[in-house]
């Protein structure tokens, strides 16, 4: 029993004693064994963390059971620590813990508190045994863990249709990226003969150049392996093409999206590729794969997040984008940089998330930002903390002096693209920077939508209600809503009331993590000798060349990024600050662009076309052709029919005269006899 | 052989006979003692029961007078059976008959002068021993199906059992006397010694009409037709008693005929025996669907359960015979456990009810009967974990090993139809609104044995299992 397994076993513990036990000790304590569940895991995480950066540590892997052993295939369970793990461990602990902080401020009117926290311990179990699996299935097992995590955490207003479709949405994609893991994984089994990551990784460059059959294609092995499993990835990190299930999740309470879809499982197809990066590296195919998605995706989701009105969604698309970087990072070869960008990330997109929840909890749920504004005086700590997020995502920093989170690890994924030779890396770069600024512009916006200008919170309906409610417990509830009505300053006399203790104490730990976390640790993971020094004790492939050629990039890339991002700061400053109706009359000006970016490039149109609306139509098909139609008909009803015939017929036949009876048995006997005599 | 000698072997029957004739001498100096005579007749039950359960666990066997009859572990087993389900048919039956004011000594000393001719069946080597123990079991069981004079039910249920048993007898003897002529012996062992050799058609007549006559008295499709109604005239007890100890003497004789006689010629009885199983199970599960009576119910399920039982006989192995002893066995304690249950319907005014309409709801009334009553009806549909699955699963797995898969593929399917209609018993028990026309019991008697009768039932059976698995293996050993 190490550490480790503490770290690993509590959250589950903890969950299963709030899921199952809720009843028997109450709410309170269900809350209180999770949340000190995760915050031992994360003082526990951070040692081996500090451990692996200052070299005091080294690789190990800790047994827990032997878990299948069948023919060929035998695999142990057990938990693999080394570098790589010890970054998501600080990240899911750490982030796990405060969101469970935050939720008993975000959750306290809910009545199923203990289901949610129960329901993110198990997620976060779900996690860590994803980051520390040593073979494949394990990390396919907590996969699929995080996804059901997700699922009933997306889900968790079941009442709300619009949860549930969400949840079954973000269920299904991920089915899609899964099967391509699945098949992954076969196919890696079929040719290692393992499923153990060390042992497919040792082996890997001896299989380049081989090729396979393939759907009646001849394929180059290592390529369809990679890319199989990166559409796994891309699954789960809701990439181009199956990336439509992010923006829908954040259906669910807003501390769901800050761990799940910003911090943790989304970056789970990341921490994949990095995991299995000497296996990628032996195609250079599947790498420029890689980087397409990536970058692709990180343009898309910039666009998309322009023009998006509520607060939850432009954040959601922005992590999307971000996730497209930090693929691209990878597909260019700066693993590295890539984890170091989830690294920071995690705190600053969970920072941001966070704060939304914040406003959003201010604002009485409502989430649309046209019906915020001026909400910096009324709940500054949050607005501070934003502020702090949104520097830290923008990478405000000054080349060669300093800055905050976002600078270190963005500019580096973007010189990185630069100096790479990977095929697309001019694409990733140019992409990288023009991403850099429309990031900027829609983060400002938020910022500005926000916090800035004059309150427009009469409009909205939840303010609306909030006020009715309030006006009906008022003696002279009459006059006062007429007084709402004569406010002229678009607050509606509603008086937005800062966050509780339990919600501010993360934002401000997550501030600190959004204003350091690229300062302090960009040395273990980028630099190119420091960097060695911690990623040699992983499976991690360090290009330390690139991380070389990175640093001594012209000076025009290393501002290039500093420029778009100040561009996207004066654009939004000059669009939603100065001049007051340009956003409506560049809308009109560009209609159909905005119409696209609007509806998230139809993606959701397209898969309703070629994928939903099919799949409904066969589905009725065999449900109403195939199975009313000839099963039921002919299976069930039909022997249900013949059965209940025959019961009639036997009552008929029961008619209670002796004669009959006795002609029963009489033809009874002479059919048994004619057939001996016909048989003899 | 000596006399002395056959005596000996046949102890429980002279129990039998002296307990009757000396009961019957009673009941003539005393004439309201019914309830002490059927006390003292569930005593000679227990001490005939307690020599057969001696001589159980070996495997010797003995004959008596000069071959009509044996004494071995087979004959042991089946009368220990009948013996208990007679015993409890006695003891559950006073108070009923005492409200149909037939409370008379008669009862107790006609189920122990069936118990004889039972007696004589199971160990009867011979076809006039047979014939003998097949009509003093079959002129009791007349006289018990119309023991309620006064209620014409009763009265018309016994005069439909009487005739047409007298016609199932008439086939039996045609039979019989057919083998005789054309074996030339009425012994089993002579008459499988002519089997050995080429069968002409008047041996195989002989066994048809044999096996038909004894398809009767077993209920089996097409010969049960007298089932539900007499089922359903006679006399609560008395229909329990019917359910249980005449089928086991009366299967046990038919295994012993098929296999000791007939058992050289398997082709010839095997279609028999397989076509009369399958229609007992489509015709029992079938024609339950549509009652209303609750004893009618039963009815259809006993000729449903024996349909099971046969495809044991029809494999024609030690091991489908064992399977047939441990689901008559089983039978046994469903069958009378559903009889005790249905026994405890009364009314406010103590009236025996037996429709479905009046258990509608009884879960909430009167939770332990219908938590009984569910165990019985989930037994005889045989759904894991109930001790009725075992004899289900013992049975089929023997028609496999047997090379029989069809027949059981069929049986399963067949027993999906049958668990219709006990689910829905249930269902009507505990989902259905409460008609609220059941009164508490008072008669405890009726609640210990229903409650020693569904633990033997539950899971609690399987204990049972190892003992009962070596006792059928080792009767079953007997025929071969």
């Amino acid at each position: 029993m190490t550490s480790i397994h503490i770290i690993v076993f509590l959250p589950l513990l903890a969950a299963l004693v709030a899921g199952l036990g809720q009843r028997f000790i109450g709410a309170v304590a269900s809350k209180t064994i999770t949340t000190a569940g995760l915050f031992t895991a994360s003082l526990l995480s951070w040692p081996i963390f500090i451990g692996f950066l200052n070299g005091s540590e080294t690789a190990y892997v800790a047994p827990v059971m032997n878990w299948v052993q069948s023919g060929d295939l035998s695999f142990d369970w057990e938990l693999r620590v080394d570098a790589l793990t010890a970054v998501m461990l600080v990240v899911i602990t750490t982030v796990s813990a405060l969101v469970h902080l935050y939720s008993w401020g975000y959750m306290e009117e809910d009545p199923d508190q203990p289901r949610f926290f129960a329901y993110l311990s198990l997620f976060t179990f779900a996690m860590l045994m994803l980051v520390t699996a040593n073979n494949l299935v394990q990390m396919f097992f907590g996969w699929e863990g995080v996804g059901l995590a997700s699922y009933l955490l997306i889900g968790f207003w079941y009442k709300k249709p619009s949860a549930n479709a969400a949840a079954i949405k973000a269920f299904v994609v991920n089915r899609v990226g899964d099967l391509g893991f699945m098949l992954g994984i076969f196919g890696v089994f079929w040719l290692f003969g393992t499923v153990s990551i060390p042992d497919i990784l040792a082996a890997a460059p001896d299989k380049v150049g081989s090729s396979i059959g393939f759907l009646g294609f001849r394929v180059d092995t290592m390529s369809l392996l990679c890319i199989l499993l990166f559409i796994g990835a891309m699954g789960k990190s809701a990439q181009l093409g199956l990336h439509t299930w992010l923006p829908d999740a954040m259906e669910g309470p807003t501390p769901v999206s800050a761990l799940i879809h910003a911090a943790t499982m989304v970056t789970a197809g990341v921490f994949m590729v990095c995991r299995l990066s000497p296996l990628f590296e032996t195609s250079q195919f599947a790498l420029d794969v890689v980087t397409i998605v990536g970058a692709t995706t990180a343009i898309f989701a910039a666009t998309v997040g322009l023009v998006q009105t509520d607060i939850k969604r432009v954040i959601a698309y922005s992590t999307c984008s971000q996730l497209g970087y930090m693929f691209f990072a990878a597909g260019t070869g700066a693993y590295g940089a890539a984890m170091f960008h989830l690294f920071t990330h995690a705190f600053f997109k969970a920072l941001l998330f966070l704060g939304a929840g914040s406003v959003i909890h201010a604002m009485h749920h409502e989430q649309d930002m046209r019906y915020y504004g001026g909400l910096r005086k009324h709940i500054p700590l949050t607005f501070w903390a934003m502020m702090a997020g949104t520097l830290a995502i923008t990478g405000v920093g000054i080349v060669g002096v300093g800055g905050f989170a976002g600078f270190y690890s963005k500019d580096a994924i973007i010189e990185a693209a630069f100096a790479s030779h990977s095929t697309f890396h001019m694409y990733a770069f140019g992409i990288g920077v023009l991403a850099a600024l429309l990031t900027s512009f829609y983060s400002w916006r938020l910022m500005f939508l926000t916090f800035f200008g004059t309150p427009r919170w009469a409009q909205s309906e939840h303010i609306q209600h909030a006020m009715h409610d309030h006006g009906d417990h008022d003696e002279h509830g009459h006059d006062h809503a007429h007084t709402h009505a004569g406010h002229d300053d678009g607050t509606a006399g509603y008086h937005p009331h800062e966050s509780p203790l339990p919600m501010l104490i993360p934002l401000g730990v997550l501030t600190l993590g959004a204003i350091f976390a690229g300062f302090v640790f960009h040395g273990g993971f980028i630099e190119a000798e420091t960097g060695k020094a911690f990623w040699a004790n992983s499976t991690l492939f360090f290009n330390e060349h690139l991380m070389h050629a990175m640093h001594e990039v012209p000076m025009w890339v290393k501002l290039s990024s500093t420029v778009a991002m100040l561009t996207g700061l004066l654009v939004a400053y000059v669009m939603y600050q100065l001049s007051k109706d340009a956003p409506q009359r560049l809308a009109s000006a560009f209609a159909p662009l905005y119409r696209f970016f609007l509806n998230k490039w139809y993606f959701d149109e397209l898969y309703d076309a070629v994928f939903v609306r099919p799949a409904f139509w066969f589905g009725r098909l065999f449900w109403k052709q195939g199975d009313i139609g000839i099963i039921d008909r002919f299976g069930p009803n039909g022997s249900a029919a013949v059965v209940s015939f025959g019961s009639k017929l036997a009552v008929k036949m029961q008619s209670g005269y002796l004669y009959t009876y006795a002609l029963v048995m009489l033809l009874g006997l002479v059919t048994a006899v004619s057939w001996m005599m016909v048989r003899t | 052989m000596e006399l002395n000698a056959s005596l000996s072997l046949v102890r429980p029957e002279i129990i039998l006979s002296f307990s009757a004739l000396a009961l019957l001498l009673l009941a003539a100096w005393k004439d309201q003692a019914g309830r002490l005579i059927s006390i003292l007749a569930v005593a000679a039950l227990g001490a005939a029961a307690a020599f057969t359960a001696s001589a159980l666990g070996s495997g010797a066997s003995a004959p008596a007078f000069d071959g009509l009859m044996v004494n071995d572990a087979f004959g042991n087993f089946s009368k220990l059976l009948i013996y208990i389900a007679a015993a409890v048919s006695l003891t559950i039956a006073p108070r009923f008959l005492e409200k149909a004011g037939a409370m008379r000594a008669e009862y107790p000393v006609l189920i122990v002068l069936s118990c004889i001719g039972m007696g004589i069946m199971v160990s009867a080597t011979d076809l006039i021993s047979l014939y003998i123990g097949l009509e003093l079991q079959s002129l009791s069981a007349y006289v018990l199906a119309s023991f309620v004079r006064s209620d014409g039910r009763s009265a018309e249920a016994g005069l439909k059992y009487f005739v047409l048993g007298g016609l199932a007898s008439g086939m039996l003897l045609f039979g019989a006397s057919l083998v005789y002529g054309f074996a030339g012996s009425t012994s089993f062992a002579a008459i499988g010694l002519a089997m050995d050799k080429e069968v002409g058609l008047g041996l195989i007549f002989g066994i048809v009409f044999i096996l038909s006559g004894l398809a009767f008295k077993i209920s089996a499709a097409p010969f049960h037709m007298w089932t539900p109604d007499v089922y359903e005239g006679a006399p609560t007890p008395v229909t329990a008693f019917f359910a249980s100890a005449p089928k086991v003497a009366a299967i046990a004789l038919l295994m012993r005929v098929v296999l000791e006689a007939f058992g050289s010629q398997v082709l010839v009885w095997q279609q028999i025996i397989i076509a009369v199983a399958l229609m007992s199970i489509i015709i029992g599960a079938v024609g339950a669907i549509g009652q209303q009576n609750l004893k009618r119910l039963m009815a259809y399920s006993s000729i449903n359960n024996v349909g099971f039982i046969l495809i044991g006989l029809a494999t024609g192995t030690e091991q489908g015979i064992a399977a047939m002893l441990v689901y008559l066995t089983i039978y046994v304690a469903m069958t009378l456990g559903g009889f005790v249950c249905l026994m405890q319907l009364k009314d406010k005014d103590g009236n025996y009810r037996e429709e479905f309409a009046d258990i509608a709801g009884l879960s909430k009334t009167r939770p332990a009967l219908a938590a009984a009553f569910a165990i019985f009806m989930f037994s005889l549909a045989g759904i894991p974990p109930l001790f009725g699955f075992w004899g289900k699963l013992v049975v089929f797995n023997a028609a496999v090993a047997a090379g029989l898969l069809p027949l059981a593929v069929i049986g399963i399917a067949a027993s999906v139809i049958g668990a219709f209609y006990y689910l829905k018993v249930v269902k009507v028990m505990y989902f259905d609104d409460a008609a609220d026309v059941i009164a508490d019991s008072d008669d405890k008697v009726l609640v210990w044995t229903g409650g020693i009768l569904a633990a033997a039932n539950s899971p609690l059976g399987y204990f049972a299992i190892p003992v009962l698995g070596v006792w059928t293996a080792v009767a079953a050993k007997a025929l071969f």
